[in-house]
């Protein structure tokens, strides 16, 4: 926007001519297609290049190398375990992240601000400290270790240490995402449901839950997304007992290690490509969320 | 229904939101709590509804404890402040929604709830915005769907917190005159808590005046505006020409002037008179109680009004009168203030 622009016309002019308003935005243009260009180029080196080079590598040597490679035993069962440690926690964490959240937007207690700290633990503490707590809890030298093995339970390098790993890392993506949307709604509708003769469970389910149903659905989403991909927890409490305890992350390590990229490659395409469908899913909902409210 | 509030009490924290207030409302009544925010009138309300808990004292509807129900209970209409109207349901489905919840034994058949609901839309005269959702309405429907909302359930009891106060003012007459008309055809005893005096003054039966927690004066409207029991109350209700003064030896000094008033029993020391601005006559500024400077005149409609400043013992203050239609009044003479009809309160009772 030059001077000329906002001078005001000259007194003869006829009074007709209706003056520009400015506009918002007053960087030149060519500030403003450098700032997209830096933008773009950046996003395309570091997130777009890499993801287009794990389909490349994948499929280097053709069809049938990624095919036998998904269908390796060894690979199927990585693939299964992590859909199934990923259902198990997400549902858990669903739960958990519900009441949490319910009970920090609903209602005022002791030690409320404490909790929330406690819920943004897992985004702070690394991942490997986390694996590492529950097998100094659970392994054979840990605080229960001694209990568990009397009673023949197996937590670490078995499913349910996978599972409470991959709980605790994801544990903050469903509370995180309800509970600034149920504070901002407060309590008043609840309190007008239970006015109405409500139960305590009929206004949960008629009118709290259907109030974040969207926000919730995206919480899980983004929660599952990580718990499919979670590499640090999950490698301690593992063991990497292939066929058994890899998940899919950490059966692409192996395979990388052991030289064999292109199977290494199918799999982490099999990962991305999850990872993409829940990106996808995530916009819709975006989508949905921005009209709605 | 009658309603009885004995002796009750509540604190937040330090806060004393309520002080002891003891409360009668009679059956087919509609009552005003007026106060101004934080005087406790809403936590008196939700109270009564049974949303809140009083620390000490006693809640009964027709004898009967109410503090031993709860809220789902009591079977009161509760009418919030913003609505509080289920977003994610049609106007249909929110006024259904106390029906609906009725299990087992109470179960309502959908042919009675879709009747019931058909009748208060009707009643409401809402009728046609049924498939609407809440975020499709203007605040005066809101409120027309909140209305019938809390009295799908057939409540004995109605309770309104601001019910009119995020409405425009036209809307807000006209729901006004409308909710009038709707508590006269129910059979309801219904409460409504405001702020704003003009609401309460026209809309009730019988006004609470609360202030600081405390029930101030209970009264027709007449009888709160016409015989403030405080200083407190008058100042609130109506408009208020507040004049300082002393009281000695039973009589009224501005200075060390004696003043032409009755004291009307107040005791010794500093002391206020009120008045109404229209109950002032202006009078020669040499022989009346008080006197002053014009300040300013203005003029909204028929009404006309000054800005005097009086020199006090404490420095000069400005008061606003009322002046008369004939009455010519020059910006920057002298004049006089005669109150015609007054009240005199002491200021320590009254702080």
């Amino acid at each position: 926007m030059s001077v000329a622009d906002l001078a005001p016309l000259p007194a003869a002019q006829p009074a007709r001519v209706i003056r520009q308003a400015p506009p918002v935005h007053t960087e030149p243009p060519l500030v403003r297609i450098a700032i997209i260009a830096v933008a773009l180029t950046f996003l395309a080196l570091v997130i777009g290049l890499p993801l287009v080079l794990v389909f490349v590598q994948a499929f280097a040597k053709g069809w049938s190398t990624y095919v036998a490679a998904l269908s390796d035993p060894d690979a199927i069962a990585a693939i299964k375990l992590t859909l199934v440690v990923a259902a198990i926690s997400v549902s858990l964490n669903l739960v958990f992240g519900l009441v949490a959240s319910w009970a920090i937007a609903k209602f005022e207690f002791w030690g409320k601000s404490f909790l929330i700290t406690l819920i943004d633990l897992p985004f702070s503490v690394s991942p490997v400290v986390a694996g590492l707590v529950f097998v100094l809890l659970f392994g054979s030298q840990g605080l229960l270790g001694p209990f568990l093995q009397a009673h023949d339970i197996q937590i670490v390098f078995a499913l349910p240490g996978i599972v409470l790993a991959t709980v605790f890392v994801t544990f903050p993506f469903v509370a995180r995402e309800l509970i600034p949307l149920m504070q901002e709604q407060g309590t008043a509708e609840e309190e007008a449901a239970i006015s109405l003769g409500a139960s305590g469970l009929a206004t949960f389910f008629r009118v709290t839950l259907p109030n974040v149903k969207w926000a919730l659905l995206y919480g899980v989403l983004l929660c599952n997304a990580r718990a499919m991909g979670e590499f640090g927890a999950v490698s301690v409490v593992s063991g990497h007992i292939r066929g058994l305890t890899n998940t899919m992350p950490l059966q692409i390590e192996i395979l990388y290690n052991e030289y064999q990229f292109a199977a290494s490659f199918a799999v982490a395409s099999l990962l991305a490509f999850l990872a993409l469908v829940t990106l996808c899913a995530k916009t819709i909902l975006e989508h949905r969320l921005s009209t709605e409210h | 229904m009658t309603i009885d509030v004995v002796g009750v009490s509540k604190r937040f924290k330090s806060f004393a939101a309520l002080d002891n207030v003891n409360l009668h409302v009679r059956s087919g009544e509609l009552v005003a709590l007026l106060g101004p925010s934080g005087s406790g009138k809403t936590t008196l309300l939700r109270i009564i509804a049974g949303l809140d808990w009083p620390d000490t004292g006693e809640v009964r509807f027709d004898g009967e404890d109410a503090l031993d129900r709860s809220v789902r209970e009591r079977n009161v209409g509760f009418v919030f402040q913003h609505y509080a109207l289920f977003r994610h349901m049609n106007v249909f489905e929110n006024v259904a929604f106390g029906l609906r919840v009725r299990t087992g034994a109470d179960k309502v058949p959908d042919a009675a709830i879709r009747a019931r609901v058909g009748e208060l839309l009707d009643l409401v005269q809402i009728d046609w915005l049924a498939d609407r959702y809440p975020g499709q309405l203007s605040g005066g429907q809101r409120q027309r769907v909140a209305l019938a909302r809390a009295l799908a359930i057939s409540p004995r009891v109605l309770l309104l917190d601001e019910p009119f106060g995020a409405l425009d003012a036209k809307v807000r007459k006209e729901l006004r005159r409308w909710l009038r008309n709707l508590h006269e055809e129910l059979p309801v005893t219904s409460l409504l808590v405001t702020h704003d005096q003009e609401e309460a003054l026209e809309l009730a039966d019988r006004v609470v005046v609360m202030g600081h927690g405390k029930i101030e004066q209970v009264g027709t409207p007449a009888e709160v505006y016409d015989s403030p029991a405080t200083a407190f109350v008058h100042d609130f209700i109506g408009e208020t020409l507040t004049l300082p003064t002393i009281v000695r030896d039973g009589r009224l000094f501005s200075g060390e002037r004696a003043l032409a008033l009755d004291s009307q029993g107040v005791a010794d020391g500093p002391a206020r008179v009120l008045a109404r601005p229209h109950d002032v006559d202006f009078a020669d500024p040499d022989e009346a109680p008080f006197s002053g400077r014009v300040l300013a005149v203005r003029t909204f409609g028929p009404i006309r009004r000054a800005d005097i400043e009086i020199a006090g013992v404490n420095g000069p203050f400005v008061v606003e009168a009322a002046v008369p239609h004939q009455h010519d009044l020059p910006t920057g003479g002298r004049i006089g203030l005669v109150p015609r009809r007054y009240r005199v309160f002491s200021t320590e009772a009254s702080a």
